[in-house]
């Protein structure tokens, strides 16, 4: 990738934060509703760790920073989807994905550095928020050393390569598919179930935990929070997230070819 | 097309007609209108449902993956905890599966589709609510009658006459609540349009509160749910009085069979709100 390219798809993500930014209310709605959600997720949490202490190795304060983490996080990694999955399918739908391949530019590229200027947006406009109202009205547990909080960073951002890989997979079915609000349903079942939205993935019990921590959707929520709270080693976590986010990513390439080859078929 | 160009053409009939049953005429020809759309996509179809279906689930596994860690929550059994899971459950799908799509109209406003609907000849609140008519949205419904099932068997409850005929008057005011908190929010987005997901908090949110029991919650919160957004008239006051429980913030025991009045209350309100937000819609104009 020349220095041209790499100009071109810096630009592409800076049109993704400057888009999302564009729509202020809807940002301040999007915190009312997060914040809202966390004050009630906050309340059966303190409950849970009220009737067990120390339940899945976290006392009450990670649990309590645990749920603002989540709703800071939900919009930034798409958790339960959003972003840019829907307008991709469309465009598959109505074959204006056609013109989007004639475009000297890489379409996994492409929308990956539209999605990443979209998650450092609602990171900061819809994050920030409810993630300062819960540590000042709720007992949180969050680390002073720097080093751990640059640690929780790039935890954050390996999830977001990881959530962009699997909604590009999800995008992509509506080749085949044609209607693809089924699979996005999936995919926000999948993503809230096994990312740790629903409750954290420590707290599942047996073999069914084991199973979940090991899927590419704990990269987005439980490996950046065990990070912050201390309980995961950060090196260990980026290994596990860069792995998935690598192997999804190539598949996500598998498929484009495939589907590509589907798309000329079509056209001639 | 063919069925709002027949809802057209039989609203402008010259014979009277009440301005409720018209509206419940056009609001049944639109929903049939998507429902066949959404028959064009079987596949899909099916995935949806099923996907409404297990991510309404999605919750109660969240509620089942508690109680596999502890006997209680916040004082309340599992099966307690069920019912009122089941009961906000069925409340909210109803309402969601009848107006659920309300949270399009700022889409509308801003893209200046609403006008199509205006010159129509049918009540606009009929024409919105039956936009997307999605089927789908009886896997909510289904979920919540399964939950309330397997609470009704678990829970020892000592039925009386009252107790029974509480149990489908406080759904049926529920889901009227609910339907209340809808048209509200899309009232309010007539003045905001960008602002669809302050709605989520109320109605997903509040769903989501109340499949919790209140004795979980800060006071404050539940005096905001009782008073200000009564969700509390759903399912926490009349559960309260089929299981025996105490109420909360000491409330008085008529509240359990207050849940119908408070949905006509919040309709009424709602309704107000609604006529307001119309009128002080403009164009566009492009």
């Amino acid at each position: 990738m020349g220095v041209g390219s790499g100009r071109l798809y810096a630009a592409v993500a800076a049109g993704g934060f400057r888009r999302y930014a564009t729509y202020r209310v809807a940002t301040a709605a999007g915190v009312f509703t997060n914040t809202v959600f966390g004050l009630i997720l906050v309340y059966t949490y303190l409950a849970l760790w009220d009737e067990r202490p120390q339940l899945g190795g976290y006392d009450q304060a990670q649990a309590v920073t645990f749920v603002w983490l989540g709703q800071a996080l939900l919009a930034a990694l798409a958790i339960g989807g959003g972003g840019f999955e829907d307008e991709l399918m469309e465009r598959i739908r109505t074959g204006d994905i056609a013109v989007d391949l004639y475009r000297p530019a890489d379409l996994q590229l492409w929308w990956l550095a539209a999605d990443a200027g979209r998650a450092v947006f609602q990171l900061l406009g819809r994050g920030v928020v409810p993630f300062a109202f819960g540590s000042l009205f709720f007992p949180v547990a969050l680390p002073r050393e720097v080093s751990t909080w640059a640690a929780f960073l790039v935890a954050v951002g390996l999830g977001a390569l990881v959530s962009f890989a699997l909604r590009y997979l999800v995008a992509l079915s509506a080749f085949w598919l044609m209607d693809g609000t089924g699979m996005l349903h999936m995919a926000w079942i999948a993503g809230l179930f096994c990312s740790g939205m629903l409750l954290p993935l420590n707290v599942f019990p047996g073999a069914l935990g084991e199973v979940v921590r090991a899927l590419p959707w704990s990269s987005l929520l439980q490996a950046p929070a065990d990070v912050l709270l201390g309980e995961a080693a950060p090196l260990g976590t980026f290994v596990f997230q860069a792995a998935w986010a690598v192997a999804l990513l190539a598949v996500g390439r598998l498929v484009q070819s495939a589907a590509t080859r589907r798309v000329v078929v079509q056209g001639g | 097309m063919a069925e709002t160009a027949e809802a057209s053409e039989a609203a402008g009939r010259a014979e009277p007609r009440g301005r409720v049953v018209e509206g419940l005429r056009a609001y049944r020809l639109i929903a049939a209108m998507w429902i066949r759309s959404t028959m064009a996509y079987r596949t899909s179809f099916v995935l949806t449902t099923f996907g409404n279906f297990a991510m309404t689930a999605l919750d109660f596994v969240a509620i089942l993956l508690m109680f596999s860690r502890v006997d209680a929550l916040g004082g309340w059994s599992l099966g307690e905890v069920a019912l009122l899971y089941g009961l906000s459950g069925i409340s909210f799908g109803l309402a969601d599966l009848a107006i659920g799509s309300m949270d399009r109209l700022g889409r509308r406003v801003r893209d200046g589709t609403l006008d199509t609907l205006l010159v129509r000849p049918a009540p606009m609140l009929a024409q919105v609510a039956a936009d997307r008519f999605a089927l789908r949205r009886l896997g909510r419904v289904t979920q919540g009658l399964l939950v309330l099932g397997y609470a009704l068997v678990v829970v020892d409850v000592d039925w009386t006459v009252a107790k029974l005929l509480l149990m489908p008057v406080m759904l049926l005011g529920g889901a009227g609540i609910f339907a209340a908190v809808f048209v509200a929010a899309g009232a309010f987005q007539f003045v905001a349009q960008d602002a669809s997901e302050v709605a989520n908090a109320f109605t997903y949110g509040g769903m989501t509160m109340l499949q919790y029991p209140p004795t979980v919650f800060a006071l404050d919160l539940v005096r905001g749910v009782t008073f200000v957004v009564p969700l509390a008239f759903v399912n926490w006051l009349p559960a309260c009085f089929v299981l025996d429980r105490p109420y909360p913030l000491d409330l008085p025991g008529w509240v359990a069979f207050a849940p119908p009045l408070v949905a006509v209350a919040c309709g009424a309100l709602a309704g107000l709100a609604w006529r307001a937000g119309l009128r002080s819609y403009r164009s566009t104009g492009s």
